[in-house]
């Protein structure tokens, strides 16, 4: 079987929630219809990393007993160290919009809503930006609308902000100071010239771009055994469509 | 019935006691919606309602937006999914026919929490610097009181809905109500001024009694009504009592891609002839 688009992505989180640089991830929230982000946390997991993972969207065994609000509460005082936030368009300061295009709220595409992003990306010290679609029309030079702002004026509050973006093509590392994306790394069949024509925002990049790694045969071996599943029950249809593997109950139904 | 229930009511007669134009609460897709009660809205022809999502809203919302029984929603995000935008909602958005009130999900559980502990405000971090933020007069800044100066913080109005409408497992016939850990349909009931819930059955006993129940227990002192639905979250699924029914939201969101699919759709599954009957109607005597 020929590595997934979505396994490269997985473990490329992976190692960026690691990252000895950034500040530590002891606790993860992973939030709704985020199957890579979780798969990622999951691998980490069954390296045996001691991770605590809070998965937001199980079906079961959702680990807030007093309701949805404890995720917020819990981030509201620096408990949850990493959160993933996608976005409909992501700019080069690193603001997302999850409202939609043209007039508020939204009369051009509207997408689905900013869920807790407007909380979540302010009060969590590390963030990681997260869009397969790379395309001039994600990755904007400036947001239509601004879900949750990547950089706040001084004397405003907030903890962290975005570590990196990923993307189904390259990965960007954000650095608040400049305010500015650089380039750090093109999957398997990009190259800088592809990243620059399919991104709407500027950045820098580096004189000579590596290429994102492919995952290791034992990271590959994990995602497709005990990572897919801890998430046959909450994703099925990614499981089917990535692992190729299907929930028992519906093999049963 | 006993001197202290709630009576059981069929999911019909709950449904007729809202008004229209009422501030309605739902849960989302991952806790707890009355899918029976949102079906059963559409049937008597429910208008102008004003929906919150605690915090988003997903299938039953698109539902009552596509059958024309919504003016406004306030919510954190409209879903299906796995199964992708709701198409209804995208629609009638776009043909603005609806009020869209966008808010952020901390924001509304924390708006509920005011209503719960009868204050009038609540602040919360965050949010500032966000277009949500500016596009919502009712929500003000302030700077925080008690630092030194050069805090900024939002403040957050109470929020108490006319009526919520959630599915539960179970009640007893004191018209307690079980939602195991889904306490956000809790803060929900003790903030909103009538909360009309459905259930899978009732139950012999006091659930109050039982000191393993009682924590995912509601007090039937924010019931105001039980009406039996079996399978009334379908195709939600209800805690560890069953699934999801992913292959008939998806097959939802095919249909109502298009006004007249989505027409169709409600014909065949909520207001036809052909409608599978979604609850006992009898009453159930407590």
């Amino acid at each position: 079987m020929s590595i997934q688009p979505e396994e490269r992505l997985a473990a490329a989180l992976a190692r960026l929630i690691l990252d000895p640089a950034a500040p530590p991830a002891r606790h993860i929230a992973v939030g709704a219809a985020s199957p890579i982000p979780a798969a990622a946390c999951w691998l980490l997991r069954k390296q045996g990393h001691p991770l605590r993972l809070s998965l937001l969207h199980r079906p079961s065994g959702n680990p807030f007993t007093e309701g949805s609000r404890e995720l917020f509460d819990l981030t509201g005082q620096g408990r949850i160290d990493l959160f993933f936030l996608g976005g409909g368009q992501i700019d080069g300061q690193a603001n997302i919009n999850l409202i939609g295009t043209g007039d508020w709220p939204g009369q051009g595409v509207r997408f689905p809503g900013s869920f807790g992003s407007a909380f979540m990306y302010m009060m969590t010290p590390r963030t990681i930006l997260f869009r397969e679609e790379h395309s001039p029309r994600v990755l904007v030079e400036r947001v239509d609308h601004i879900s949750a702002p990547g950089l706040s004026a001084p004397g405003v509050f907030r903890r962290g902000t975005a570590q990196a973006l990923l993307t189904g093509r390259g990965l960007f590392l954000f650095d608040p100071a400049r305010a500015r994306f650089t380039l750090a790394s093109a999957h398997p069949g990009e190259d800088a010239a592809s990243l620059r024509a399919a991104t709407g925002f500027d950045y820098d990049e580096p004189a000579s771009l590596p290429t994102t790694p492919d995952p290791t045969p034992e990271e590959l071996a994990l995602l497709r055994g005990p990572v897919c599943d801890e998430m046959l029950e909450t994703y099925p249809e990614f499981c089917a469509r990535v692992f190729a593997r299907r929930h028992q109950e519906e093999n049963a139904a | 019935m006993t001197a202290h229930g709630v009576e059981a009511h069929s999911v019909e007669a709950l449904a007729a006691s809202i008004p229209d134009g009422a501030l309605v609460a739902l849960p989302p897709d991952n806790s707890l919606p009355s899918l029976a009660l949102a079906k059963a809205l559409i049937r008597r022809g429910a208008r102008g309602l004003r929906l919150l999502g605690v915090p988003v809203s997903g299938f039953a919302t698109d539902l009552l937006v596509g059958a024309g029984c919504v003016a406004e929603i306030q919510t954190s995000a409209v879903s299906l999914g796995e199964a992708g935008f709701a198409p209804r909602f995208s629609a009638a958005l776009k043909e603005g026919r609806i009020v869209m009130r966008d808010a952020t999900c901390p924001a509304i559980h924390t708006m509920l929490q005011a209503a719960e502990k009868g204050v009038p405000f609540m602040p919360l971090r965050g949010l500032i610097g966000s277009d949500i933020l500016a596009h919502r007069p009712d929500w003000r800044v302030i700077d925080n009181p008690f630092a030194g100066g050069g805090d900024p913080i939002v403040l957050l109005p109470a929020l108490s809905p006319d009526v919520a409408l959630f599915h539960a497992v179970m009640a007893d016939r004191a018209g307690n109500v079980w939602v195991g850990r889904r306490r956000e349909c809790a803060t929900l009931a003790h903030a909103a001024r009538r909360s009309l819930v459905t259930v899978e059955r009732i139950v012999e006993g006091n659930l109050l009694e039982d000191e393993r129940l009682a924590p995912g227990t509601i007090s039937a002192t924010y019931i105001e009504a039980v009406a039996v639905a079996a399978r009334g979250a379908h195709p939600i699924g209800l805690l560890d009592e069953y699934g999801a029914d992913a292959a008939y939201v998806a097959a939802y969101a095919r249909a109502a891609r298009t006004r007249e699919g989505f027409d169709a759709w409600l014909a065949e599954h909520v207001t036809g002839a052909a409608a599978p009957s979604l609850a006992p109607l009898a009453e159930v005597a407590l």
